[in-house]
């Protein structure tokens, strides 16, 4: 059995302190395996972009690097925030309107701030996980910069940049 | 398909031994003996109960669940194969592979009772190395609390009122020894009333630190057929998994390496090294095994649409996510 005494360290990563694997093939191609790390994709990526680092059919991870406030968004599913790095807070506003079809899928930017009932504001830091619910509007607070991983659908405003991002050798 | 037929009679060690359709299972102290029409084949205890137990628990899985090169099962949804050396370059063309198909209820009702009758009391077959007794020896007991644990399937996320509770002491669930320095701070919901239900988070990474099991994907957030499914992954993946869809894999903390192999054939194909925050598709046409270290979080990400192994078998959809 162990021995309760032995410390370990958990290793995490962040954007200024990240350390990448890779891909060694044998005989493969090492595009089939569209290998990125998401804070090197979310260190050259524009705030609030929502760049792809994984897809299975419809469906997306999308990393965003959070910095500010991003604007107001609408989704017509649950999506779900993981922070993977700093601070983030979610603002949730149920619209007085419906804004987007439910069975449309990714969400949606919202012009200006929705019209509605305020839910509530969920402080997510390193580890946390949000849920933003479906048919509700939500946007991002980060006071500095943060990345989120987004558990969502492929939308009009997800960034595909494989060739750039993965590794090809 | 296949008909079961499960021994009541102990041998020499304690063990029952057990016939489905043309294969039989016998235990001894120390190994596992398989037989087919066509061959036999021998594997160490505790390997062959720590695939079993997963084999078990997670319903056959999503494609094909290799026990080591030569055994193990394909999930047809409802139905299921069991094989030896079906996957395997070499019993293929020496024309001794042996499969035969079983109705899921059958097959599992014959690995559950296998699964109980050959636990001892001390080990743990979802348990690390470290962490659990030996497998090994003559019958000792059972470990029905072990081999009957449920998956965690969350419904919408983990911590949703009324969905699938987050981990704490006071519900049975530690810190793992290897975690001891994952924070455990929860995130702040500040809900309105009457939005309680919609207004939610948890510490994700907590959650992990408090698994009382590794490589055991569990669901906790559902975006219609997205599942979430993250595990903490200690020493072997105890199976070689192969894939009938795409799968993806990222990795939270620490490091992973996965030997990749060809689905069919078990040939090399390459090895992919994970560290924190890496992000990598297994495609659908081959299979894999992880090794890890220390105790990591790892991100199993599935899509859990029906229609996807028969459109990848069938050529309608790629074997890779992407082409770039």
């Amino acid at each position: 059995m162990t021995d309760p005494s032995t410390q370990y360290s958990t290793v995490f990563g962040s954007l200024h302190d990240y350390d990448k694997g890779g891909v060694e093939a044998i005989d493969d191609d090492p595009r089939n395996y569209v290998f990125s790390n998401m804070f090197e994709v979310a260190e050259s990526a524009a705030v609030w972009e929502k760049v792809a680092v994984a897809k299975n059919m419809e469906y997306v991870l999308e990393a965003i690097r959070a910095d500010g406030i991003s604007p107001w968004r609408v989704t017509p599913h649950d999506e779900f925030a993981l922070v993977m790095d700093g601070e983030v807070v979610v603002e949730l506003i149920d619209p007085a309107d419906q804004l987007v079809d439910p069975s449309a899928s990714g969400s949606r930017a919202v012009e200006g701030e929705p019209a509605g009932t305020k839910m509530g504001r969920i402080v997510a830091g390193h580890g946390h996980m949000a849920m933003l619910p479906a048919g509700r509007c939500y946007r991002f607070i980060a006071d500095s910069p943060s990345v989120i991983l987004l558990q969502t659908i492929e939308g009009p405003d997800t960034v595909y940049r494989w060739s750039e991002i993965c590794q090809t050798s | 398909m296949s008909s079961t037929e499960t021994g009541t009679t102990t041998n020499e060690h304690g063990y029952r031994s057990f016939v489905i359709g043309g294969f039989s299972f016998e235990r001894d102290e120390h190994f596992v003996h398989i037989h087919w029409p066509t061959g036999r084949h021998v594997m160490a205890a505790d390997v062959f109960l720590k695939a079993l137990m997963r084999d078990v628990s997670w319903n056959f899985f999503y494609g094909i669940v290799n026990f080591d090169a030569v055994f193990g099962t394909m999930n047809h949804y409802g139905n299921v194969d069991m094989f030896a050396g079906r996957y395997n370059a070499a019993y293929r063309k020496a024309e001794l592979d042996h499969q035969e198909n079983f109705g899921h209820d059958d097959l599992m009702a014959c690995f559950k009772e296998i699964l109980a009758d050959w636990t001892n009391a001390d080990f743990d077959p979802f348990a690390s190395p470290q962490e659990t007794g030996t497998p090994f020896g003559p019958k000792k007991g059972d470990n029905q609390t072990a081999v009957n644990r449920t998956r965690v399937l969350a419904n919408r996320m983990v911590g949703v009122p009324g969905d699938e509770a987050t981990r704490s002491d006071e519900n049975g669930f530690p810190k793992n020894r290897m975690f001891a320095d994952v924070d455990q701070t929860e995130p702040a919901v500040h809900a309105e009333p009457g939005y309680e239900q919609e207004v939610a988070a948890f510490n994700l990474f907590a959650y992990l630190s408090r698994s009382d099991v590794t490589w055991n994907p569990s669901v906790v957030s559902v975006c219609r057929e997205s599942l979430y499914c993250p595990t903490t992954e200690e020493f072997i993946l105890p199976v070689i998994h192969g894939n009938d869809r795409v799968e993806w894999f990222v990795q939270l903390s620490d490091e992973i390496t996965w030997k990749v192999e060809d689905r069919e054939t078990g040939a090399m194909r390459a090895t992919v090294v994970m560290k924190a925050g890496d992000c990598a598709a297994m495609p659908a046409d081959i299979r894999h095994q992880g090794y890890s270290p220390k105790r990591s979080m790892l991100l199993v990400w599935e899509n859990a649409a029906a229609s996807l192994p028969d459109l990848i078998a069938s050529g309608q959809a790629p074997t890779v996510p992407v082409s770039f």
